[in-house]
């Protein structure tokens, strides 16, 4: 029971961020600033709720800042044509910089106890209904087939009529919204905010993207892999393997090397979006 | 053109991220009583630079707690400060430089990450006076301006695990340690050693390692798990992230310890009591020293006798521990102090540690 409550904790951040990543990249916008999105919400979060004392505010503000962000992406690459990665990595480090001074700036270094909260279960259902209600969406509307033919070729798309730009901030918009649910739901399980505390996951979420083959439902797979394996992890530190006592290092390690090997005998099958990063 | 934006974005994004943050503060109510105090002794200001670790101030431990001593000494002698933070390990070397460059008396390094960049730029500034915690640099290179301010963490440690020890009721304690590194390990060394000195029979279940300061909600799935497996109390050495085990003690109802400043408030009532490094200390009198001239190079070492270590004062849970154990606690003490209980700090003294 308790490796299942674990589980769900570990794996719900990375299902939210992941799916985020999959509405940017098969409208066609390259996304390494799922990080970036998911820390200005969970610090957003956190100071608002506390100001208000209300965290279904703070979540709403959360996930509004996460937008913003997202919306910021979408204007970089489209309207300024930036580069996709270097906007990206811009994003997540003005992320990285600007959290820090929000939380120092607006919260009482001293501060004791713990943010309010909503409870853990509204996020966990939102994690694992949404990859189902995303590949409903893209299976099955007028919507998700737009996306879809806007990511895969966005000059055919145009030709029918389908406006590729907005369909991408359209896209972006729920981008940033799931990866603020995702910084939300950190922050909610942590208690409070802690500086860079989304500690590389929306990487993680992109590497599950990737080895899903940007689908929906291989790609919750995928997170829900990354997130046993965490648990995994955690729960084998310690014990014997084949007589022997590994160090916590190579446990440690365990979920990054099985991306690696699954990266290696998957990446065959994965197929990216073709118009990934055009214009 | 286009380009130009991009380099605009990511310079501006560079600096907002990593740049010195400076926030210098020359302290001008306390400037003041120095000189209606003194008189005409209108002694120089003694310039303190500090560069944070990783961590950065808000961390309710070591960077806050060194934070505090350059504070104690700012109302105490009014004295000009510098501060930086580093995002990250390759702004280090750059802001030990600038604060060297400024002109600082003394520049403190705070945490075992600066080590190799104190080494270099130490070398590069032979009248500038450096501080470094937790770390002592390379003796070949014969560095003539660096003081070392080392901590026995695992005497802090053995304290903690004796109370815990006394107070568990499971007879099962567990630890959360970010990585499985040597200054870890002498966390978990004394503490494991101080339970089996309060308890012959105690379990202590592997320790979790989350290999990450940051991410609290592992710390917080290892100290769930820890406390599934029957543990009622656990010790975490994880930075940041530790702070998620104090929460899963709140939550199940156990006891969390918290460690390098005063955690118990965190989670009141669920923070049995915190293992204090005194950084702040450490810094106090560091900069004590330049400030009388009597500043020494080398190891300075904090152990539980002069204070460097040891545990709080347990304001929320005094009264769940009893007077009983906390007289248990400073017997044992007294005997470490006296040098009678030598406290074990690798893995390997640990396993031949003898409980008395």
């Amino acid at each position: 029971m308790e490796l299942i409550f674990i589980l769900s904790t570990l794996t719900g951040p990375l299902l939210l961020a992941a799916m985020g990543g999959l509405t940017s990249e098969r409208s066609g916008i390259m996304n390494i600033a799922l990080e970036g999105f998911m820390l200005t919400s969970a610090c957003v979060v956190a100071v608002v709720s506390v100001a208000t004392g209300n965290p279904v505010v703070g979540v709403l503000a959360g996930l509004a800042a996460a937008i913003v962000m997202a919306l910021l992406h979408a204007l970089l690459t489209q309207a300024y044509r930036i580069d996709h990665i270097i906007s990206g990595m811009a994003i997540n480090l003005v992320a990285l910089g600007g959290t820090n001074f929000l939380d120092k700036r607006f919260t009482d270094l001293s501060r004791q106890g713990e943010i309010p909260q909503i409870p853990m279960l509204v996020f966990d259902v939102l994690a694992f209904g949404l990859p189902v209600l995303l590949w409903l969406y893209l299976k099955r509307t007028r919507g998700g087939l737009r996306l879809l033919a806007v990511g895969n070729d966005p000059d055919k798309a145009r030709q029918m009529g389908v406006d590729p730009i907005r369909v991408r901030y359209a896209a972006l918009a729920a981008t940033g919204l799931l990866c603020g649910l995702s910084g939300a739901m950190i922050v909610t399980n942590a208690g409070r905010f802690t500086d860079g505390m989304t500690a590389g996951r929306g990487f993680i979420a992109l590497a599950a993207l990737i080895l899903g083959g940007w689908k929906p439902i291989p790609t919750a797979v995928a997170c829900l892999g990354f997130g046993a394996l965490y648990t995994l992890q955690l729960q084998l530190q310690g014990s014997q393997l084949f007589g022997a006592n590994l160090p916590s290092q190579f446990w440690n390690a365990l979920p990054y090397l099985v991306t690696v090997i699954a990266m290696a005998g998957f990446l065959g099958k994965s197929r990216a979006p073709a118009g990934l990063g055009k214009e | 053109m286009k380009r130009g934006w991009v380099f605009g974005l990511l310079a501006a994004s560079l600096l907002a991220g990593c740049g010195p943050s400076e926030s210098t503060r020359t302290e001008e109510a306390t400037g003041k009583t120095v000189t209606s105090e003194t008189g005409s002794t209108a002694e120089k200001k003694v310039k303190v630079g500090v560069v944070f670790d990783s961590g950065g101030l808000g961390d309710k431990s070591f960077n806050d707690s060194a934070w505090a001593g350059v504070q104690k000494a700012q109302t105490d002698f009014g004295i000009e400060e510098k501060h930086v933070e580093s995002k990250s390990v390759k702004d280090i070397e750059t802001n030990l430089m600038t604060l060297a460059d400024q002109g600082c008396d003394i520049v403190f390094a705070i945490g075992i990450n600066q080590k190799d960049s104190l080494e270099k730029v130490a070398a590069q500034y032979p009248d500038t006076k450096f501080a470094i915690v937790d770390a002592v640099p390379n003796p070949d290179l014969g560095l003539k301006n660096v003081r070392a301010l080392l901590f026995k963490e695992e005497e802090g440690s053995f304290l903690a695990g004796y109370l815990a020890g006394l107070v568990t009721k499971t007879g099962k304690l567990g630890f959360v340690g970010g990585q499985e590194i040597p200054l870890i390990k002498k966390f978990y060394s004394g503490y494991a050693a101080g339970a089996k000195t309060a308890r012959p029979d105690i379990e202590i279940l592997p320790a979790k390692y989350t290999g990450d300061w940051n991410n609290v909600d592992l710390a917080k799935a290892a100290a769930n798990l820890l406390f599934d497996q029957g543990a009622d109390i656990v010790y975490h050495a994880a930075g940041r992230a530790g702070l998620g085990v104090l929460d899963a003690a709140k939550e199940k109802g156990k006891f969390g310890i918290g460690v390098d400043g005063n955690q118990d408030g965190v989670a009141p009532g669920n923070v049995l009591t915190s293992m204090i490094k005194h950084v702040d200390e450490a810094v106090y009198s560091t900069i004590k020293d330049v400030k009388e001239g009597k500043f020494s190079t080398g190891e300075v070492v904090y152990d539980l006798k002069v204070g460097g270590v040891g545990l709080t004062e347990m304001e929320f849970t005094k009264d769940k521990v009893g007077e009983e154990n906390l007289k248990k606690v400073e017997d044992i003490k007294a005997k470490i102090v006296a040098g009678d209980l030598k406290v074990p700090s690798t893995l390997e003294e640990l396993a031949a540690y003898k409980p008395q």
